[in-house]
């Protein structure tokens, strides 16, 4: 199996592709056969001894034996333990409804802020941005948000936002752009000094120094995402130089 | 399904950059979006893309007979319908105030206007006459649906062909196309619909709203004109006084949109005349460009460059003390840049302040770049010079691309 992987990384697969665990690989008369062991990332999965791929998208492989399924996906399905970008929608109660691009609507309770007591509630209103992140989010219950981390401090998370904009993207240049030593986001750096807060719900938020520059900052995240590198690094090139 | 909501920080940069005169796409005030025009196999239909809203109509005709009020003219009905895959907001088989509204507004500009000659459909005089239907469906929500729908539908129109028909004694024989070549429908002048939004109570307004500049409108002006400047329909919601100087510059501008329309109008009609007659292959499938499977192809947002670079010391003023990162979380502060402060260097030469010494930011392994609270303590501006503008650019970079385009940029 890891040999017909191997062979097909790079090509396009679509749902319903399968590999099968081939008996008869190899025979070695030396030593015992040790089958290699395979790393299905996402977009793969097992079904008894089959592999199947489960989205459609380009096989790669990360050696020694990782593989996953690289796709373009925009709708956004929720995890746990992932961050996003949410617009609080409606104060009922005790907890805030959070809209964050999913297939319905997430809570966040008001004591899920740092420092945050039945007294002394938040400054959160309709329409702010929230950075959050899941603490339940299965496909059976309504998904939670919170704006702490497992010790109480906020980590980076709360309501933010005044002066920038929010735009979306694909979740693949979110993928990219939160990947250590992220390409896209170095040549960024280089171009344009900007604030920059990525949900990995595919919305991301910018603030540069002034609307125009915010304008220029959003404009390239959103053509770099269907780009190629040599691409992208022709329009940063260009946009620098200040050609239209 | 619910549509995202517009969250504050939205609303208040639309805004702050509608008065700094600055649009999300880099159009100017008075511009419109890319417009293209494509048709399908049979006569009638068409598709009309403006930027990424997309409608398609279709024109078809029966015959029937007539209304006892009006016994030699045939009947013209127009039917929009918001298709859910527009938006999230549309809801199938529920009729919206949207919906209405748009619905009220195409009739108004076309049926009012007697842009058809409704005499020339009639057969038979009291018994047989055509009835001309125009179903426009909108596809893909954007932003300015009125305009889209109401050049889709005209140029439907336009594009039309009715069966031929034989009057013998009291028979009438329909040919089918086969026998005798379809005619064309007898139109008079062609009304297309300008929309204009308005912003802080009328201060600023922007021709061809998108769908996040709708969003944050106080009100809407839509004006339908001919190619001749005659107004055919003026329509104005959204409750905002508007000036009589206000409401007369509006029409000024939209006939020059109408003529640059009309004319990209006759140019499509006319390309799709020719592919007809030379035999080769025409169509929505033939107009789709060719695409690999595994490639997205989008056209490249225009970024307007006017005003981008700084001068160097208003970079400096303007920079506030960053808070500190947090990598995990994907929160980055992004400082100056070397290459930035390489050119400060290059410009202020006998620049009297003190320049920060360990201001050399550390991009190296790290993909988070701090700034320490140390270097924004030693950076003072004694006696900040203007460096030369010599790196800025003039000029608007809006793209302007397309066969059938042949837009001419209003600077006013």
């Amino acid at each position: 199996m890891f040999s017909s992987l191997k062979e097909r990384t790079g090509e396009v697969l679509l749902p319903g592709d399968e590999f099968c665990f081939e008996a008869d690989d190899t025979i070695s008369l030396a030593g015992p056969v040790q089958p290699d062991k395979v790393v299905c990332g996402p977009g793969l999965r097992r079904s008894g001894d089959r592999l199947l791929a489960c989205k459609s998208g380009v096989l790669r492989h990360r050696p020694p034996n990782v593989f996953w399924l690289d796709s373009q996906q925009r709708r956004y399905v929720p995890a746990r333990g992932e961050t996003v970008i949410g617009i609080v929608t409606t104060k009922a109660g005790d907890v805030f409804k959070v809209d964050f691009g999913g297939s319905e609507q997430a809570s966040l309770s008001y004591l899920a802020f740092e420092g945050a007591t039945k007294r002394n509630r938040p400054n959160v209103q309709v329409g702010d941005l929230v950075f959050a992140q899941f603490l339940l989010a299965n496909q059976d219950m309504e998904p939670e948000l919170v704006c702490v981390d497992g010790s109480g401090r906020a980590n980076g998370m709360g309501v933010f936002g005044a002066g920038g904009l929010l735009f979306t993207v694909s979740l693949g240049l979110v993928r990219r752009l939160l990947a250590p030593h992220s390409e896209v986001l170095a040549d960024l750096q280089q171009l344009v000094p900007c604030e920059l807060v990525v949900g990995m719900n595919g919305r991301l938020w910018a603030k540069a120094a002034g609307a125009q520059q915010t304008l220029i900052v959003c404009n390239l995240l959103q053509s770099a995402d269907t780009m190629t590198a040599p691409q992208r690094r022709a329009l940063f090139r260009r946009v620098a130089q200040g050609a239209p | 399904m619910k549509d995202t909501p517009l969250s504050n920080c939205e609303r208040d940069f639309l805004l702050k950059a509608i008065e700094e005169k600055k649009r999300l796409d880099g159009r100017q005030t008075y511009d419109y979006r890319k417009m293209k025009i494509t048709f399908g196999t049979d006569y009638g239909c068409c598709f009309v893309d403006l930027g990424k809203t997309r409608v398609m109509a279709q024109v078809s005709c029966e015959l029937v007979a007539p209304k006892e009020s009006r016994p030699n003219e045939g009947i013209m009905f127009f039917n929009i319908e918001l298709s859910p895959m527009a938006s999230p907001a549309f809801e199938q088989g529920r009729q919206s105030e949207l919906s209405v509204k748009l619905n009220r507004q195409l009739e108004r500009c076309l049926r009012n206007s007697k842009c058809i000659d409704t005499e020339s459909l009639c057969v038979v005089s009291g018994e047989q006459v055509w009835k001309i239907r125009v179903d426009v469906h909108l596809l893909n929500h954007d932003g300015n649906l009125m305009d889209a729908a109401s050049v889709a539908a005209i140029t439907a129109l336009c594009h039309f062909r009715r069966p031929d028909v034989g009057i013998q004694g009291d028979e009438v024989t329909v040919y089918s196309p086969d026998e005798r070549d379809p005619i064309p429908l007898s139109i008079y002048h062609m009304p297309i619909s300008v929309s204009f939004a308005f912003f802080q109570q009328g201060t600023y307004l922007l021709v061809d709203p998108c769908e996040r500049e709708e969003r944050v409108m106080d009100g809407l002006l839509m004006i339908a004109m001919n190619k001749h400047r005659e107004i055919c329909s003026i329509q104005s919601s959204g409750g905002i006084m508007l000036l009589k100087e206000q409401v007369m510059r509006c029409s000024k501008i939209a006939s020059v949109k109408v003529s640059e329309i009309t004319e990209l109008l006759n140019k499509a009609l006319a390309n799709d005349k020719k592919a007809r007659k030379e035999g080769g292959r025409c169509g929505f499938a033939e107009s789709l460009p060719q695409e690999r499977i595994t490639a997205l192809r989008m056209e490249e947002t225009s970024v307007e460059m006017t005003d981008a670079t700084e001068r160097a010391n208003d970079i400096v003023q303007k920079a506030d003390a960053p808070p500190h990162e947090y990598p995990e979380l994907g929160l980055h502060v992004v400082c100056l840049s070397a290459s930035l402060f390489n050119r400060r260097r290059s410009l202020t030469a006998s620049y009297k302040g003190a320049f920060p010494r360990g201001a050399r930011p550390r991009c190296g392994s790290d993909d988070v770049v701090e700034i320490s609270d140390s270097e924004e303590e030693e950076v003072v501006i004694l006696h900040p010079e203007k460096p030369d503008k010599s790196l800025k650019k003039t000029g608007t970079s809006s793209q302007q691309k397309g066969a059938a385009a042949s837009k001419k940029r209003q600077k006013k």
